[in-house]
């Protein structure tokens, strides 16, 4: 009675791409939030997006398209059965999370030390656009670097897994929707960044 | 119909005792889409139950004006919980989760959905959701109190435990995306030789259009809940109008989700309907494309129309008109259904039994809902009723009425598939008989009052409304007596009731062609499809 078990990775990939549209989904609610009240204050988000750093912004993005790179890279490695490489590319797409996370961190200490926060008293003094400018900036970037962290943490489990060698040319289906998932939280990074540090 | 083949002695074989194991750990663990699906039914069952507690509770406080049992906090507390138990706990989840989750690999001619695993933590999910919202009610500022919308800027000032419970709420959602996501999975990659897209049946349909909106729709209400949690805890102002947000923000992406959720309620319903429809008349399903093709639309069309919730609210004109436009377009694919029903059923051999019941009375009370629906779709007419107890009579006929029914049918046509026993016949129309009569006092009354002008949500009343509200509370009694019936006849029957056969209703769908209760692996070998689910002769079924 039993059937053999099959793997169906047609079937696995189409599962992550519609977790993946979920996921935009969520960024989407936040981008249209941006997108209202962008055109309610337009001075006002100007102001602000001026004030933003941009050189933590483009460390940011420049860590982030290598390390989807390096991830890209994996996949390829892996199916050329080359694990040692497999192995080093996704760690250092874990690596690059961890900068990323670090950069982060640096550039919210400077924007806090700043005395802008949610709540702060600068921002309830100041114009209204400014506070929900901001507000905006930490929610989107705050969920960003939660995926960030969340994928991350999904590429150091899959790089264990090519090291063990659980994940090889005949089954990689780990690694790609891994890959997959990594290349979702740069592309999301892809529309924040020239939203909040380029086009104001 | 058949006599009973392969009859077990008592009561349980298949699934249930087939792989050896017993015990609450090989269910709670299993991965086995029935026993899954059964731990979804019992446990949106179970909140089902919950909620009609709450909402007696609350008839009770409406029967006459001023203090009746409660206080007004209460009574706040309790038409909020009330709403978030019965939506979120019990409607969403419930028949995805529950004969979702039985039926649909079956009916495909799988063996299981395409994620095993996933389907499961999906369950747990659920599981830890609503212990967070229980939690919620029992610790903290108390139970909410801003309604099942949680509207800003209320639930941000509220001292009452909202975080939390909106905590859960979002656990839930994510447990309806990886849900939704393993359904279009599942439909796309695991159909059996021969379950052509044209014969799969069309509950199947009715899933996957509600999966994809499980999927466009839930993440948004996803970020709104983070957006209140974000609100409360760290002051982020985005709705709050002293700090430049806008309240009416808040309203659109709730509703963005949460009027797509009332898809997510019916569709699935109507499915359920349309599969007992055809084989209680003896006669092919009437328009498959059509009905497929409508469930789809309804998923699109459903998705467009969330402003009407906010014409009071202050939108621009222009935008009340598109959304009134698109309200009044999501009629047309529900009347399509409803005409293919009433078609299949002309010049049918319709026997009226408990299912057929249900699903009889589901055309009727949808078509006073879906009809009082556009009276609330029309911006003329909506003005004057909107926020008042006509809107509360006519969600419950949708909801209620439509979908709350075809789960009553779904549980008498399914269930004793799955228990191997059935409930005894007269019982059950004597209970669905005092519910159907019950349901209308109740609620046709409300739509009475609306329309007099008592407002929703509200703890007292002037007093010219209080002869109707007592009249809508008796309602509520026969309803709650006839469900008391039905239940216990139902239960009784799948413990200790008649044996059933393979297919004591003589469907064609997949289902049942194999034993009852289904073995583990549903198929002794994968079936071949010759045939499509409503063609009753390429069943052999005469």
């Amino acid at each position: 009675m039993s059937q053999p078990t099959h793997k169906d990775y047609a079937g696995a990939k189409l599962g992550m791409w519609l977790f993946l549209f979920t996921e935009l989904l969520l960024f989407g609610g936040l981008f249209l939030l941006y997108a209202v009240y962008l055109s309610r204050y337009p001075h006002e988000f100007a102001a602000a997006g001026r004030e933003m750093h941009l050189v933590f912004g483009t460390v940011n993005t420049v860590i982030l398209i290598t390390s989807s790179l390096l991830v890209a890279m994996a996949v390829t490695a892996v199916k050329r059965d080359d694990h040692r490489l497999a192995f080093v590319l996704v760690g250092g797409t874990v690596v690059c999370a961890a900068f990323f996370l670090v950069d982060k961190y640096l550039e919210w200490g400077t924007e806090i030390g700043r005395g802008i926060y949610p709540g702060s008293p600068r921002l309830v003094a100041g114009p209204a656009g400014e506070s929900v400018f901001y507000s905006l900036y930490y929610l989107t970037t705050g969920l960003h670097g939660l995926h960030v962290l969340i994928g991350g943490i999904l590429l150091a489990v899959v790089a264990v897994r090519v090291g063990r060698g659980s994940i090889h040319a005949g089954d990689y289906i780990w690694l790609e929707n891994g890959a997959l998932y990594w290349h979702l939280v740069d592309l999301v990074w892809i529309f924040i960044f020239p939203l909040y540090y380029l086009v104001l | 119909m058949n006599p009973a083949e392969n009859m077990l002695p008592a009561g349980k074989g298949g699934f249930w005792i087939d792989t050896g194991k017993t015990g609450i750990a090989s269910w709670i663990f299993s991965t086995d889409h029935k026993r899954i699906g059964l731990l979804y039914f019992w446990s949106v069952f179970g909140f089902f139950l919950v909620g009609v507690l709450l909402g007696l509770l609350i008839r009770i406080e409406l029967m006459a004006p001023g203090r009746t049992i409660m206080g007004p906090q209460t009574y706040n507390a309790l038409f909020t919980v009330h709403g978030v138990v019965m939506v979120f706990l019990f409607i969403i989840p419930g028949f995805q989760g529950s004969f979702g989750n039985l039926v649909m690999p079956i009916q495909i001619g799988s063996r299981d959905v395409a994620f095993p695993r996933l389907n499961l933590f999906s369950w747990w999910l659920y599981i830890a959701g609503a212990a967070i919202i229980l939690t919620s009610l029992f610790t903290g500022g108390g139970p909410p109190d801003t309604g099942w919308t949680f509207y800003l800027p209320f639930s941000e000032r509220t001292g009452t435990n909202v975080s939390l419970a909106v905590f859960g709420v979002f656990i839930v959602g994510f447990s309806s995306i990886l849900t939704g996501v393993n359904f279009v999975t599942t439909i796309h990659r695991l159909r059996a030789e021969g379950m052509t897209w044209g014969r799969l049946p069309l509950f199947v349909w009715s899933l996957y259009a509600t999966a994809w909106v499980q999927i466009l729709a839930t993440p948004i209400l996803g970020i709104t809940l983070v957006l209140i949690i974000a609100e409360r805890l760290l002051g982020t102002g985005l709705f709050d109008p002293a700090r430049g947000g806008d309240p009416l923000m808040y309203q659109h992406l709730f509703w963005i989700y949460s009027h797509p959720a009332v898809y997510i309620m019916i569709l699935p319903a109507m499915g359920v309907v349309t599969e007992i429809i055809p084989v209680f008349s003896r006669k092919p399903i009437f328009g498959y494309r059509m009905i497929a093709f409508s469930s789809l639309a309804i998923a699109a069309a459903g998705s467009l129309v969330w402003g009407h919730h906010m014409f009071t609210s202050g939108m621009s004109d222009t935008a009340i008109l598109v959304f009134s436009f698109l309200t009044f377009v999501v009629a047309i694919p529900s009347a399509i259904k409803v005409f293919n029903w009433v078609s299949t059923l002309y010049r049918g051999s319709i026997s009226l039994e408990a299912p057929m019941l249900f699903a009889l009375s589901f055309i009727l009370l949808f078509s006073i809902g879906g009809l009082t629906g556009l009276i609330l779709g029309a911006a003329a007419t909506d003005i004057h009723v909107h926020d008042t107890h006509f809107v509360v009579g006519h969600f419950h006929y949708v909801i209620f009425g439509g979908s709350g029914f075809a789960f009553f049918g779904a549980m008498h046509y399914w269930l004793p598939k799955f228990y191997g026993r059935r409930y005894a016949e007269k019982p059950a129309i004597l209970g669905w008989g005092l519910m159907f009569v019950g349901f209308n006092i109740l609620y046709f009354t409300m739509m009475v009052l609306g329309m007099e002008g008592m407002p929703r949500r509200y703890y007292d009343y002037l007093p010219e409304f209080a002869r109707l509200n007592f009249v809508s509370t008796m309602g509520s009694w026969i309803l709650a007596v006839g469900l008391a019936i039905l239940l216990v006849n139902l239960f009784r029957g799948l413990r200790s009731g008649e044996p059933v056969g393979n297919n004591p209703w003589g469907g064609a769908t997949l289902e049942w062609s194999i034993p009852t209760p289904p073995p583990t692996e549903n198929f002794a070998k994968e079936p071949v499809v010759t045939h499509g689910p409503y063609d009753f002769r390429g069943a052999g079924i005469p």
